[in-house]
């Protein structure tokens, strides 16, 4: 192309992938993990894609929390818990000596079942993971609290009261606050377990609208026992199955697939609900 | 049907009986109480006066206050905490936060402390003497006193601190770990404030014991009723002084009673305020 022809030129082309083709953060590969010997989760392999919501469904006891903690090594806190296999971050193997795990931890949030916010102040709920990572300045932390305290949508209930104990707050305003916690530590992944399974149906509605608009600027990992859930929120669903006590991988693909044309017979009979 | 009365009949007797047995022990018991505190109080309180609490004690103790008791005891007491609460409570983090609950070594330190707990005082003392002033060559001085009385708190404030610690909920510690918080700051700011209440608690019960002892302080802390001038010096602490007013001070029995009613109400208040920490984190842990 000549520059004399116009002023209007494209670009050059942009090496990468294609933006419809799905970019993995998360590989998980060959994992297992092991309590006190006894098989939880037996050789999954499993790709998590960047800013996508990835939903993981399954009965009871077939290893999705254990999946979850493994993730972000919390599985290390567990005594007698062997994990075994690989995990990539951004193509860096989360186990490697070189890795720290308070890097690790803070580049993926956790959000839990039941609400844990720690017995301190709203404010300092939040200020207390900042100063650990080194954040101490009083202006950086309060913008800071502010700004994930309106990407939750608890400012305007909450910012009269910052300094009352966050044990006070309802529970569906806890589990928001836990989420804002994670989220002022700015993660690229955030997992959550059953995050809305211990609150009323209300709450439950507000923190599931607030982890769909969360979509596109995290990657998302969450448990649920709720497949009308996962069906809403999800773009991709993992479905996990017991075998011989010990959680398997079934089936793993776009959501839409999981649930209307599963290929895999289990899946079927799980999501119709004949099964599970 | 005769028989169905009388059987019915009968185990309404053995119901009062139980009901009484079990009113009549618990008015022993308070009985008991009452009647020490009311002997104290009849013996001890018209001898009790501010002279009483500011001068030493001169001829044995029969005259003059218990100024310098009072001293000798706050300083074996104070040697006593600074040495055991660290290492306690240290020993409980140890044991909470870093191994396993069925561990061998925590297994291992929590039989050690059992049978430690299981002591008896004068051998606790016998020891100390051997030990602080004998071999340390530390002599009879409130720091021998107040280390070995350390060695008695040991096993009541790392068990209390133990308990305490592992009353908090464990999802603190995870979700903590999972903000990338470090174990050493999650000690710091959540685990112990959280705890706070059961340490104090355990903290006053185990001042309460110190200020009780007498056994241990008999061949360490020596019982020289002078001002102490220094913690290389013999003091005598007030369990002592009692014990010394009434087994070998002919003429000592006031100012023995008015020592003991000073020392049962430091007891009393120090219990009373333990009690009222315990009552508050049972509480704390219905509401969270």
């Amino acid at each position: 192309m000549n520059a004399n022809q116009g002023a209007f030129t494209l670009g050059p082309l942009e090496a990468g992938p294609a933006c419809c083709v799905p970019q993995p953060v998360v590989q998980v590969k060959n994992l297992s993990l092991q309590y006190d010997g006894k098989m939880a989760l037996d050789n999954v392999t499993l790709d998590i894609y960047k800013g996508c919501i990835t939903a993981l469904i399954g009965p009871s006891g077939c290893g999705k929390t254990s999946f979850l903690s493994a993730i972000n090594r919390l599985t290390d806190l567990i005594p007698g818990c062997g994990v075994s296999g690989q995990i990539l971050v951004n193509n860096r193997d989360i186990h490697h000596a070189s890795s720290q795990v308070q890097v690790l931890r803070r580049q993926i949030g956790m959000v839990f079942q039941k609400p844990t916010p720690f017995p301190l102040s709203i404010r300092r709920n939040i200020a207390l993971p900042l100063n650990e990572h080194g954040i101490t300045q009083k202006a950086e932390v309060a913008a800071v609290t502010e700004q994930v305290l309106r990407d939750v949508g608890l400012w305007d209930e909450v910012h009269d009261r910052l300094d009352v104990s966050a044990l006070s707050l309802s529970g569906g305003q806890q589990q928001r606050l836990c989420i804002a916690r994670a989220l002022a530590l700015k993660p690229e992944i955030l997992l959550m377990d059953e995050p809305c399974s211990a609150l009323d149906p209300i709450a439950s509605g507000v923190v599931e609208d607030l982890i769909s608009r969360l979509q596109g600027r995290y990657t998302i990992v969450i448990v649920t026992h709720n497949l009308a859930q996962a069906r809403r929120i999800a773009n991709y669903a993992a479905f996990f199955w017991v075998r011989e006590h010990a959680g398997q991988l079934v089936e793993f693909g776009r959501c839409q697939h999981i649930f209307e044309s599963p290929s895999h017979e289990l899946t079927a009979a799980y999501v119709n609900g004949s099964r599970g | 049907m005769p028989e169905m009365i009388w059987h019915h009949t009968l185990q309404k007797i053995r119901d009062c009986g139980v009901q009484g047995f079990v009113y009549l022990a618990v008015l022993l018991v308070s009985a008991v109480f009452v009647w020490m505190l009311a002997d104290l109080v009849r013996g001890g309180f018209a001898h009790l006066s501010w002279e009483f609490m500011t001068e030493s004690p001169r001829d044995a103790g029969r005259a003059g206050g218990i100024a310098s008791i009072l001293v000798s005891t706050v300083l074996i007491l104070l040697v006593a905490l600074v040495t055991a609460v660290p290492l306690a409570w240290a020993t409980a983090v140890l044991l909470t936060e870093f191994v396993p609950v069925t561990s061998p070594l925590g297994k291992t330190v929590r039989f050690s402390l059992f049978v430690l707990a299981g002591v008896p005082s004068i051998v606790f003392g016998l020891f100390g003497n051997a030990f602080f002033s004998i071999y340390l060559g530390l002599g009879f001085s409130i720091l021998s006193g107040g280390l070995t009385l350390a060695c008695m708190l040991l096993p009541i404030l790392t068990s209390t601190a133990e308990a305490g610690l592992r009353a908090v909920p464990e999802t603190y510690r995870l979700s903590a770990a999972a903000l990338g918080i470090t174990r050493t700051a999650a000690l710091i700011h959540l685990i112990f404030p959280a705890a706070a209440p059961a340490l104090a608690a355990g903290l006053l019960i185990g001042i309460g014991r110190a200020l009780a002892e007498t056994a241990a302080l008999l061949f360490t802390s020596g019982y020289v009723d002078r001002m102490p001038g220094s913690l290389f010096d013999s003091g005598r602490a007030l369990a002592l002084h009692i014990f010394d007013l009434s087994m070998n001070v002919p003429g000592g029995d006031m100012p023995a009673y008015a020592s003991a009613l000073v020392l049962v109400s430091l007891l009393l208040c120090i219990n009373i305020l333990a009690m009222k920490l315990a009552y508050s984190l049972q509480r704390r842990k219905i509401l969270t």
